[in-house]
């Protein structure tokens, strides 16, 4: 329903509950529907029926249950010569309106006194325990009320088991249940009673708390286990107290997936249905337990644990195991420590993170967000351990390619990698476990085998001292670089830049939070900024000898300056004191390429370092104070020199005079005739079908074009052109490096020797 | 797997599980990976050890316990350290374990942790099995059987045996807190399928990981060689091996065997540190068996794979078996076992 017909809704409904005041009885059903948030529970028909036929028929109906209400709230007329005629429509009334809209609160508490106090006859009560459908909610004191009609013992057995079946199908809908379970005890009698005994099975099940669960209990329980052996309602209820006891009580459930209770709520299956599309939202989702057989997986394991990630469990075992032992204070401090079962959201997790009670196995926090959140912000030493020691063995144990292949396995492990590279970027943070994990893994891989998630893993390598690290993985991920496929190289070339761009955020990051403290390792900025550049230097070296191996390769190229993207704004993004350039082998080779978008990369890279260089010196000037920081004039030259060589080529036609130097008589031997024009934006090979294009475009007829024409006014049209191609690198890069003189063929750069 | 949210993903902590924050402190977990990167970076094992002496056992040791643990084919598991393990609980996991165990045999039923059943779990330690004073104590567990006759001499039948020990653990014991209890070298003699039983409730107990310990030839090789040098009074067995050439349709085993007064000739004639084995002399002593195989069969055994080796003191089989003969060298065998083990969990 549409927000603006919800409103309407609304409005009419105030309006009839303000025309009618006359028609509301002692009931205070009309207060409930009057206020605006439980208003959409109202009827949903005739949506195009005009509002006056749709408000009179909802009075009528209203009406009509008003009186059917008040009718079994008397009791039963003995005079009326036509009695069943008109309980036969009174209930009928409550019955149609039950099942399309339910019942307020206020109705049903009324409609439950009624059926259970044995007013009526059996069928009358049965018929009306099955329409006690809830608009919204339904109040703990009805059920209790009702608890206490039972025991007056006016009521068949058969009407009992009905209740106890709607109580449990409604149990999510009852708005609090301290006073049910304060009747633990009544109920848990119950048990006894054969007919009843599913259902109240069923009915503990949802309502036991940790504090329920009594040695006393466990042997009643266990003596009924012996009476009437395997029942799968009592395992379930078995298996839950085990659940809250360990110490208590085991079980194991089998293996293979079974329907502990059934029956309980498909009466009311449809109207269960609509209630929950009317309460979206509001009702907070219901506590469920799972019993430990929830995930069955089809494959069989040796350990009987049933999948590779254990099951969230807490771990009160290991506590209770003193108990003998176990001091006051202990005793204190367990009431009010925060089991996991419970753990439903942030705030809960929040408010609990001092008292939380850890999982028995740590592994499972892979499956909940929540716990990861706590595991990231942790300082316990023990939980991290647990929880590298588990995912070390874990992942040396379920790594297929130490073992023989096999395809179902396969999957598994994939799935499993999937898992902990998505906890990963969750946190924003890479496991120990999985860097050692890759230490002794990559000088097996063949490099194939679940490579999207190794390549992953490795860009999620926690930050540390590149050198350190050097040997032990990117060696060995080298020697599968060189001897691999294209596409290998450029997914390495890939996560390399993802792990860059992870060291940077979390440096980044890092720095802001405190001061940087001297300490004996490398922790110093200095040797952090040491080791990202180790890292870029390194990627560079990989880099050049790729282009070599692929003969320059355009795709690989493009793979090849994304890196250096990152890299050319460490600066500037990142607010980190580094800048490093790119080596001549990929800048030359980004210069002289055949493909327009490599050369507006370039343009584009060139463009931000001249921004980040510029910065780095301002703060500098400002900071008057000689800092380790300061790049070393170094690096200025360097881009200086690139700068100019790139100036030389693209603008001023003036190549390998100023920069790269090449002798004259080299380039003539070469026999180009006009060479010196030959890579400027007009001629370079790489704009040429730009250049005829936008002649081509000036002058449609024109048989031939000369190319040497785009010059003086035509050659900032020209360039105009090129902009509004999408070369916005190109742009970037001339505004910012190249001044324009009155003259139109401008040439002086401004690549400020003053660096 | 819980759906991640975007929206809530976690604001980045300083205090989060990074370097520094380990260096400063020199944390369990940075010790770990440092003695990590250690172990890959170098050549895995040391190119020298000590041979086993015989006067290691400790003065308290129980020789009616060491006695039970010899001449039995124990399966060989690593083992993570042991969360909150306590040594005064032993009664309580007894208690727990044997209901598990019964739960688990009982698939579905449940059972009241503490009724008298028909088997019967007991913890015990084992006094004096450790390398070092730093070393946990050694603990065992066994499975017993009730007779369900209430007869006079209830002779309970042992259904399952394991035991949890460490031998000169430093390299472990040093990178986790006093939380853990470390005994990374766990042997177990029964069936497979109650050893799964026991195993899962351990690593649900005290959240700990085992994976069997499978030995390699060169660790093999080392084996022999060690227990070649050490000195007997007497030789209870030859001294075996047992090679394995993978040929279809069946694998074809060669037996070489070999008096042991002869196998000690021949390492006499190789070693040249005293009490000391070195890497060069492991691999002169098994080129010298090499050497001499081909003389007589023309087999070159070097292309071949070690898959076990017997001795008097004790006698071990490539998928992770081992049965010790000698008590006097006990605590050598598993000093070793234990560095194995340590390095797989490493």
């Amino acid at each position: 329903m549409s927000s603006q017909k919800r409103g309407k809704n609304v409005q009419a409904q105030n309006r009839t509950s303000q025309g009618s005041n006359s028609f509301q009885t002692t009931l205070s059903a009309w207060k409930v529907k009057q206020d605006p948030s439980n208003s959409k529970s109202i009827s949903k028909h005739g949506e195009d029926n005009p509002v006056g036929d749709y408000e009179h028929a909802d009075d009528q109906a209203e009406d009509a249950l008003q009186m059917a209400v008040g009718y079994f709230e008397k009791g039963p007329i003995k005079t009326s010569r036509n009695k069943d005629k008109t309980l036969e429509k009174h209930l009928k009334t409550v019955e149609n309106v039950a099942w399309k809209n339910g019942l307020a609160s206020e109705e049903i508490d009324i409609l439950l006194n009624v059926a259970l106090s044995g007013k009526f006859g059996n069928a009358v009560n049965t018929r009306i325990l099955k329409c006690m459908i809830p608009a919204t909610v339904i109040s703990e004191d009805s059920v209790v009320k009702a608890v206490s009609w039972l025991c007056v013992g006016k009521c068949s057995g058969s009407t009992k088991v009905l209740f106890y079946r709607w109580l449990v199908a409604m149990f999510d809908f009852i708005d609090h249940k301290e006073q049910i379970n304060l009747l633990y005890g009544f109920f848990f009698a119950l048990l006894q009673e054969d007919a009843l005994c599913p259902y109240v099975c069923h009915l503990l099940y949802l309502l036991t708390k940790k504090e329920n669960v009594k040695p006393f209990r466990v042997r009643k329980l266990l003596d009924l286990q012996a009476k009437m052996g395997m029942q799968p309602h009592l395992q379930a209820l078995l298996s839950l107290y085990k659940f809250f006891a360990p110490a208590l009580i085991s079980v194991s459930l089998p293996v293979r997936k079974k329907i502990y209770f059934k029956n309980s709520e498909n009466l009311w299956k449809t109207a269960l249905l609509a209630m929950k599309q009317r309460n979206q939202g509001p009702s907070p989702e219901p506590l469920k337990l799972m019993l430990g057989t929830a995930n069955v997986r089809p494959l069989k394991r040796k350990w009987n644990s049933l999948s590779v990630i254990p099951v969230l469990n807490s771990s009160s075992c290991t506590k209770e195991c003193g108990k003998k032992e176990m001091s006051l204070s202990d005793c204190l401090s367990r009431s009010r420590s925060f089991p996991l079962e419970q753990l439903q959201s942030f705030p809960q997790l929040l408010q609990n993170i001092h008292c939380l009670e850890l999982p028995s196995q740590m592994g499972s926090v892979l499956n909940s967000s929540l716990l990861l959140h706590y595991i990231n912000c942790v300082r316990d030493e023990p939980v991290l351990l647990r929880f590298y020691y588990w995912l070390s063995q874990t992942l040396q144990e379920e790594c297929i390619w130490y073992k023989v292949n096999n395809y179902e396995h396969g999957r598994e492990f994939t799935n499993f990698l999937d898992t902990i590279i998505r906890a990963e970027c969750f946190l924003q943070e890479g496991f120990y476990s999985c860097e050692a994990f890759l230490y002794k893994s990559l000088p097996l891989w063949d490099g194939l085998c679940c490579r999207s998630q190794f390549l992953q893993l490795v860009s999620w390598i926690p930050f540390s001292s590149f050198s350190e690290v050097k040997p032990l993985l990117f060696d060995r991920l080298a020697q599968l670089f060189f001897t691999s496929t294209i596409y290998f190289k450029c997914s390495v070339l890939q996560s390399l830049k993802e792990l860059l761009q992870n060291w940077l955020l979390w440096l980044s990051m890092d720095i802001h939070m405190k001061p940087v403290t001297n300490s004996p390792l490398e922790t110093t900025l200095g040797g952090s900024m040491n080791s990202v550049s180790k890292l870029i230097h390194y990627v560079g070296c990989l880099s050049t000898t790729a282009m070599r191996l692929e003969s320059n390769s355009t795709f690989l190229l493009h793979f090849i300056l994304d890196f250096y993207e990152k890299v050319c704004d460490i600066y500037i993004n990142y607010n980190l004191p580094l800048v490093v350039l790119f080596p001549p082998g990929i800048f030359y080779s980004a210069l002289l390429s055949l493909d327009a978008s490599i050369l507006n990369q370039l343009c584009f890279i060139m463009h931000r370092y001249h921004k980040n260089l510029t910065a780095a010196k301002k703060n500098e000037l400002v900071q008057k104070t000689k800092s380790e920081f300061n790049f070393s004039s170094k690096t200025y030259q360097e881009f200086n020199h690139y700068l100019t060589s790139m100036v030389g080529c693209l603008w001023t036609s003036k190549p390998f005079e100023k920069g790269i130097y090449i002798d004259p008589k080299i380039l003539e031997n070469t026999g180009v005739a006009e060479y010196k024009k030959s890579l400027n934006v007009v001629h370079h090979p790489s704009f040429l079908n730009y250049a005829v294009s936008f002649l081509l475009q000036e002058s449609p007829e024109e048989r031939t074009v000369n190319v040497s024409s785009i010059r003086g006014k035509k050659w900032s049209w020209y360039l105009d052109y090129l902009f509004s191609q999408g070369l916005q690198g190109l742009k970037l890069f001339i505004r910012s490096s190249v001044h324009h003189s009155s003259v139109t063929r401008a040439e002086g750069i401004n690549y400020n020797n003053q660096y | 797997m819980d759906s991640y949210d975007a929206s809530e993903s976690t604001p980045r902590q300083s205090t989060s599980s990074r370097p520094e924050d380990y260096f400063i402190g020199a944390t369990f977990l940075q010790k770990r990976l440092e003695s990590v990167r250690k172990q890959t970076s170098f050549v895995p094992t040391p190119p020298r050890r000590k041979i086993p002496h015989c006067s290691l056992l400790q003065e308290d040791v129980d020789l009616q316990k060491v006695a039970f643990l010899l001449h039995k084919q124990w399966t060989l598991y690593s083992l993570t350290p042991l969360y909150k393990f306590s040594y005064s609980n032993l009664k309580e996991y007894s208690r727990l374990l044997n209901a598990f165990i019964v739960a688990e045999k009982q698939k579905g039923l449940a059972v009241e942790v503490g009724e008298d059943f028909n088997i019967k779990v007991i913890f015990s330690t084992l006094l004096g099995i450790k390398g070092t004073q730093r070393d946990p104590e050694a603990f065992l567990v066994q499975i017993l059987s009730k007779s369900q006759l209430p007869s006079e001499n209830r002779e309970s039948k042992v259904l399952w045996t394991g035991w949890f020990c460490c031998i000169f653990g430093d390299s472990l014991l040093e990178t986790v807190s006093e939380d853990f209890t470390c005994l990374p070298l766990f042997l177990a003699n029964g069936t497979e399928s109650n050893t799964a039983i026991i195993g899962t409730w351990f690593q649900k107990t005290f959240d700990c990981y085992f994976s069997p310990l499978a030995i390699n030839a060169f660790n093999l090789s080392w084996m022999a060689a060690m227990w070649t040098a050490c000195k007997m009074d007497h030789y209870v067995a030859t001294t075996e091996f047992l090679w394995s050439v993978p040929c279809s349709p069946q694998s074809l085993d060669i037996s070489y065997a070999i008096h042991p007064e002869d196998a000690k000739a021949l390492w006499d004639s190789v070693h040249k540190t005293p009490g000391e084995v070195t890497q060069e002399e492991v691999d002169l002593f098994m080129d010298c068996l090499y050497s001499h195989f081909h003389r007589h069969f023309k087999i070159h055994l070097s292309a071949t794979r070690l898959v076990r080796v017997s001795t008097s003191v004790a006698s071990a089989h490539t998928d992770g078996k081992i049965k010790i003969l000698c008590h006097k060298y006990l605590i050598g065998v598993l000093a070793y076992l234990t560095e194995l083990a340590i390095f797989q969990i490493e």
